[in-house]
């Protein structure tokens, strides 16, 4: 059941809190979209990649003689041919490098070893497998403890360290948190693990790079959620101007972060058409995306609550081993190599908090932000309610109850966190009071401690998380040294409809739509009449791309901006068409009326033809706007989830019977929209907190490298999620929105995690890292000795 | 994700069936519904000269009744036996098993025959035929043999087949009175191979007591087996929790699980004893017309 | 490279090609016939992208050789409408916002037109099941069940109200 601020236009227009349907709806239904692997270019050629079975060693030999002879093989391309141009190496949005082909030695199962070209997608895998590489293994170092010990194999010779650390990044008061922590009449500590998982959008990565050698162009047509940024990456590293290189999206099946970094087939792929000439297609399989591509989590976490003994939290200390693989690739904002992970404090009053990060080479694929993670806050949020739920048992508190007493209060708003953040706006206790009421909270209580009495296991667990969205403001955020404005350019037509253009880029969210009903809003042109744009650097304007929830934070409010910039140049022209004064008129509507006179008005669309056909003198001629945004703050979505969970004895699985999610994302532009995120958000946090991980023996083995056994939910594991709203609108955003792409996938893990542990914890059970699979739970029935068979 | 080369042929009759693959022996490979060659050879883990298409070989796919027997031909899809009204009167244990296969497009044209020549370590049809006390038909040039399940499934993904024959039907023995069955399994997620499954197939006498009984277990061992130990004790007990759990320790005592990304060997041990007892609680119910 | 000559009927068209026997039937449809609405999403037969209709029976195609599917009725996402009309399935999941990024959607309507073709009104367990097979990773697959439930209520309207005097007859 949706709900949203009550919308101020007529449905025809469709601007904020209209339901309207999808307008890029009508070519999915019909499978006339165009995805990547959709893109078909004159003589294109096909690329597929030789990738190394072992986690660590050297390359002794690459014996491409008899891929050469497999027909339809066109080139095979080693670390040694890169070499040469200097490209075997390539940076990371993270500030490390990793390699696009090794020279030397290989650094994680499935690394790319080599790159075959051919005239066919058959041809080319044929030539994959003809190749001959002999590999010498290596000690492998998957556990970043054992990286840290002395003796540990060193991973990165090339940085000149002896060690596997890559970076210590620390936040809050140290000296503070140890003296109130020192003080705290209870201290509760605990290590959470929350491993590597793994995207997995149905859409894999790919590309078409097509360099055309007459007009010296290179265009990349790729699955990128930051066509720009990755436009000024390649420029700076092929030495291509940027006006010569054109990255172009098309349809995305789905991003979540994973399309965010610059993977090496992609750079591949433009290496084979600037020597070939000819476009070269770039598509990975699916075990390929699985095993090489960009991870999140894999955050060794040790937590530390200060409590007075009614339940008053006076200290947060966390110390973190982040496990990054071989090379720092995550795609997190230039000064913050944990991401947002310091907002830990979370929805809780806090006075003194400390924050500190390790991050560490391992054996594994680079990475890693890439799970609809919005820079760890997910690391974050599971850390802190784990922790305030461990809390509230220990305690004797009930859960909501413990929540209630150590919330931010309406009135601290804006507050300022023990870590520096000035949350915006927020009513957390409106959130848990709505989630209880409609799921029975009391109720559920009492039917637990009855079945409780009979031996049944049924947990109920809460999840009360602030998200952070919207990177961000130019005096903090960077990626590469690029400030993450985002941007919308609009142009209105002299028949009154119009293009708008944006820095960010859908995967799926909808922006042909909420773009548009953000311009109707502002504007008063019906979002039917309204196209919307991106994703063609040779058109859009400059803009950071879509993950982190930051599209309406960021470029929305560019969008809303640019669209008043085009409403006062409006007032001047309908001034000049009324023969009043600006200061007489007034907007509503889309209309510009007399004060007093409401007879006396001109319809945006009667401005816009005069634009063109009649403008004041004085003034340019059109109407067009743009706006680059620089957000004063990041926005502060938040909500509240109650899960409720069935344990089988007899099996150990974890049945989840209601899910309440209430969402506060402020003004909400399209509510069926949004409720569709929090949908597939609930189901991506769901699905980490019971099914997937990404494990890797001790030989560095990928154990969950296909759909096999990597579990992603269907139909049958998702329960029908029950989603509301409250309202607390950014005070400082245009249209008072936040984001809210991946609250869901913040908030729902813990909620489940809280759920089955609060069902076990008369047993002595204080803990459970995810995903809470049937074998862990059922080696704890065991353990307690009620399992039943 | 992309096959390895091949031949290719579409015979129209049995007997060309046989002649190709006495011919071709050692490097033709029998192609049925395909969802278990071909995911095999998108992976490169196989690499067979030639693939045998069944698909026009006609008359393989029947399920009837006759005075000895329940006969299914290897061809019949999963699907073709979960909806057969036959099969649904004399054994509900064929839809209950035959639902839990894979998904809805795999049970469109995953094949018995197939799956049972394939004899993955967790199939499912394989623990139903072992419970049943089936038997497979395997045809030659030289002729046909009639193999009993409990001897058909030798290892992992090893059967009694030759490589030149070809299952053609599996004979079910008509049931008796009183008789119930029931499938169950365990999985991580819909579609999955099961973590371990529990077919049993039972009698029960006038005195109320069990008079025959076969367990089918299957994703505990290199290969699915008979669970014998816990059949000879269920044979003439009374069917009541105790005796279910006995025969559950039973059939876990005889496991031989792995440790893999399913869970450890000793959670498999403890659900092969699970779904037995739950199998024989619905068996029992079914044989006793309670369900 | 051997080739062995395929024809096929694709959503009521002739249509044939030489293919090598190893050819997926997917690449047939996607690559060779140019129809991109079915899509690829994985290599191991689990997501059901690929899923298209072969003699009315739905099919991941990507686990299909074209050899196999030689003399087969094939309907794929771009024959489901009838013309500029779209089919109920189509309207719902565009009504019920039944998609997002729209890459698994041509698979899950087709196995959604395959379910309610033989059970026209299933129960929302029995949907589940149906689309058990295929994968989304946007929606939570909340709306989608809304959206068969759409259209499967639409479907029963339309066949219980023949044109014609059938009905009037009958009453």
């Amino acid at each position: 059941m949706a709900h949203a601020q009550a919308p101020t236009t007529p449905p025809e227009v469709g601007g904020m809190g209209h339901a309207m349907k999808r307008k890029e709806d009508p070519r999915f239904i019909r499978g006339k979209g165009e995805y990547i692997d959709d893109v078909v270019l004159p003589g294109m050629l096909w690329l597929d990649i030789v990738r190394s079975p072992y986690a660590h060693a050297k390359i002794l030999s690459i014996d491409t003689s008899e891929a050469l002879k497999v027909p339809g093989v066109v080139a095979v391309i080693t670390g040694k041919d890169l070499e040469a141009a200097g490209l075997h190496w390539m940076p990371t949005i993270a500030g490390d490098t990793q390699m696009v082909l090794p020279t030397e030695r290989v650094m994680y199962q499935a690394q790319e070893v080599a790159a075959v070209i051919a005239e066919s997608r058959y041809a080319a895998a044929d030539g994959v497998d003809a190749v001959r590489v002999e590999y010498e293994p290596l000690p492998v170092v998957v556990d970043p403890f054992k990286a840290l010990e002395p003796g540990a194999p060193i991973l990165r010779p090339d940085k000149g360290k002896d060690t596997n650390h890559i970076w210590h990044w620390e936040s809050g008061d140290r000296a503070g948190t140890e003296a109130a922590m020192a003080a705290a009449d209870v201290v509760i500590e605990q290590d959470i693990y929350l491993p590597r998982i793994h995207v997995a959008s149905i859409e894999t990565c790919g590309c078409v790079a097509d360099w055309d050698p007459i007009r010296e162009k290179l265009t990349v047509h790729m699955t990128t959620q930051a066509p720009h940024a990755i436009r000024t990456v390649f420029s700076l590293v092929s030495k291509i101007p940027e006006h010569k290189i054109r990255i172009k999206t098309h349809d995305i099946g789905g991003g979540f972060g994973g399309k965010v970094p610059v993977y090496p087939g992609y750079v591949l792929a433009v290496v084979a058409s600037l020597t070939t000439g000819r476009p070269v297609k770039w598509i990975e399989d699916r075990s390929e995306n699985l095993q090489a591509d960009s991870f999140a989590r894999d955050y060794h976490i040790r937590a530390k609550l200060g409590l007075t003994k009614d339940g008053k939290i006076t200290a947060l200390q966390v110390k973190t081993v982040a496990d990054h693989g071989y090379a720092d690739a995550a795609a997190d904002p230039s000064k913050f190599p944990a991401g947002l992970f310091n907002v830990i404090t979370g929805s809780y009053d806090i006075a003194k908090a400390f924050v500190e990060v390790d991050g560490v080479y391992t054996n594994k694929p680079p990475g890693g932000v890439a799970y609809r993670c919005s820079f760890r806050v997910t690391e974050a949020v599971h850390a802190i309610e784990r922790m305030a739920d461990i809390a509230a048992h220990q305690l004797g508190i009930d859960p909501a109850e413990f929540r209630f007493r150590n919330f931010i209060q309406p009135d601290q708003f804006p507050y300022r966190s023990a870590t520096g953040w000035e949350y915006d706006s927020g009513n957390y206790p409106a959130a848990l009071r709505k989630a209880m009421e409609i799921i029975g909270y009391e109720e559920l209580r009492r039917e637990q401690a009855e079945r409780r009495a009979r031996g049944e296991l049924m947990g109920i667990g809460i999840s009360s998380f602030t998200e952070i969205v919207g990177a961000g403001p130019s005096h903090t955020f960077d990626i590469l040294g690029i400030k993450m404005f985002d941007s919308c350019e609009i142009r209105v037509h002299p028949t009154g409809s119009a293009i708008a253009r944006i820095g960010v880029q859908t995967q799926g969210q909808g922006h042909e739509t909420t773009f548009a009903q953000i311009i109707a809003e502002e504007l008063g042109i019906p979002a039917k009449d309204i196209t919307i744009e991106y994703g063609d650097t040779d058109t859009a304007p400059y803009g950071l791309g879509t993950y982190a929830s930051r599209s309406t934070p960021v470029a929305g409010a560019a969008t809303a901006v640019a669209a008043r910039k085009i409403r006062e140049k409006a007032r001047k022209i309908a001034a000049h068409l009324l023969e009043a004064n600006e200061e007489d008129l007034e907007w509503s509507n889309g209309r510009f009326s007399v004060k007093g006179s409401p007879d006396r008005f001109k319809t945006i669309q009667e401005i816009a033809f005069a634009a063109y056909t009649n403008h004041p003198p004085g003034l340019e001629a059109g109407l067009e706007a743009v706006d680059y945004y620089d957000p004063p703050n990041l926005t502060f979505p938040f909500g509240s989830y109650i899960c409720v969970v069935d344990i089988d004895r007899g099996t150990g699985e974890v049945k989840i019977r209601r899910f309440v999610a209430v969402d506060d994302c402020g003004n909400i532009i399209n509510p069926m929209i949004v409720d569709g995120q929090i949908h597939g958000g609930l189901t991506m946090g769901l699905a980490p907190a019971l099914y997937e991980a990404i494990t890797y023996d001790e030989n560095g083995n990928n154990q969950a490298g296909t759909f096999l056994d990597y579990l992603v939910p269907t139909a049958m594991e998702v329960p029908m999620w029950e989603t509301a709203k409250t309202v607390t609108p950014s005070p400082h955003h245009p249209l008072g929105a936040k984001g809210v792409g991946e609250s869901a996938t913040v908030g729902a893990p813990p909620a489940i995690a809280n759920a089955v542990v609060d069902a076990l914890w008369h047993l002595g059970v204080r803990h459970i890292d995810i995903p809470i699979t049937p074998p862990k739970v059922y080696a704890i029935l065991r353990e307690k000795g009620v399992a039943t068979a | 994700m992309i096959p390895p080369r091949f031949d290719y042929v579409r015979p129209s009759s049995l007997p060309d069936v046989l002649r190709i693959l006495r011919e071709r022996e050692g490097e033709a490979k029998l192609l049925a519904g395909g969802y278990s060659l071909i995911p095999v050879l998108k992976l490169r883990l196989a690499s067979p000269g030639l693939l045998v298409d069944l698909r026009d070989v006609a008359g393989l796919d029947a399920i009837v009744e006759t005075d000895d027997n329940i006969r299914i031909g290897a061809r019949a899809t999963h699907r073709q036996i979960v909806e057969n009204a036959l099969l649904a009167d004399r054994y509900p244990i064929f839809a209950e098993a035959g639902a839990t296969i894979g998904d809805p497009q795999v049970r469109n044209w995953g094949t018995i025959g197939g799956s049972c020549a394939h004899a993955d370590p967790a199939a499912t049809w394989p623990a139903v035929l072992i419970a049943t006390r089936s038997a497979l038909v395997a045809r030659s040039e030289a002729g046909e043999r009639t193999i009993p399940a409990r001897e058909f499934f030798l290892d992992t993904f090893t059967t009694a087949l030759t490589s030149t024959e070809v299952l053609t039907e599996v004979r079910v023995p008509r049931p008796g009175r009183r008789s119930g069955g029931a499938y169950a399994a365990i999985e991580r997620k819909a579609g999955d191979f099961p973590t371990a499954g529990a077919a049993v197939q039972l009698r029960l006498g006038d005195d109320g007591r069990i008079a025959e009984v076969g367990i089918g277990l299957t994703a505990v061992a290199e290969a699915p087996f008979a669970a014998t130990e816990a059949e000879a004790l269920l044979v003439g007990a009374t069917p009541d929790e105790a005796t279910f759990r006995e025969a559950g320790r039973a059939a876990a005592a005889q496991s031989r699980p792995t440790s893999d990304s399913h869970g450890p060997a000793d959670y498999k041990r403890a659900m092969a004893a699970e779904m037995t007892v739950r199998a024989l609680r619905r068996a029992v119910a079914r044989a006793r017309g309670e369900a | 490279m051997t080739t062995q000559h395929v024809r096929l009927t694709v959503n009521g068209q002739p249509m044939e090609a030489d293919v090598e026997p190893r050819m997926l039937l997917v690449h047939l449809i996607r690559d060779v016939f140019r129809l991109t609405g079915t899509h690829i999403g994985c290599d191991t037969s689990h997501c059901g992208a690929c899923t298209v209709l072969v003699n009315g029976e739905s099919a991941k195609s990507c686990t299909m050789l074209a050899v196999s599917a030689d003399g087969a009725e094939i309907t794929t996402i771009e024959g489901l409408a009838q013309g500029p009309n779209l089919h109920p399935l189509q309207q719902a999941f565009w009504d019920q916002h039944g998609l997002q990024c729209g890459f698994c959607t041509p698979g899950m309507i087709m196995e959604a037109a395959w379910l309610l073709a033989r059970n026209p009104d299933p129960t929302e367990q029995e949907i589940r099941e149906g689309i058990s097979g295929n994968l989304c990773r946007c929606t939570g697959y909340v709306n989608i069940i809304k959206a068969i439930q759409q259209a499967a209520a639409e479907l029963r309207a339309a066949a219980e109200a023949p044109a014609g005097t059938a009905g009037a007859a009958a009453s």
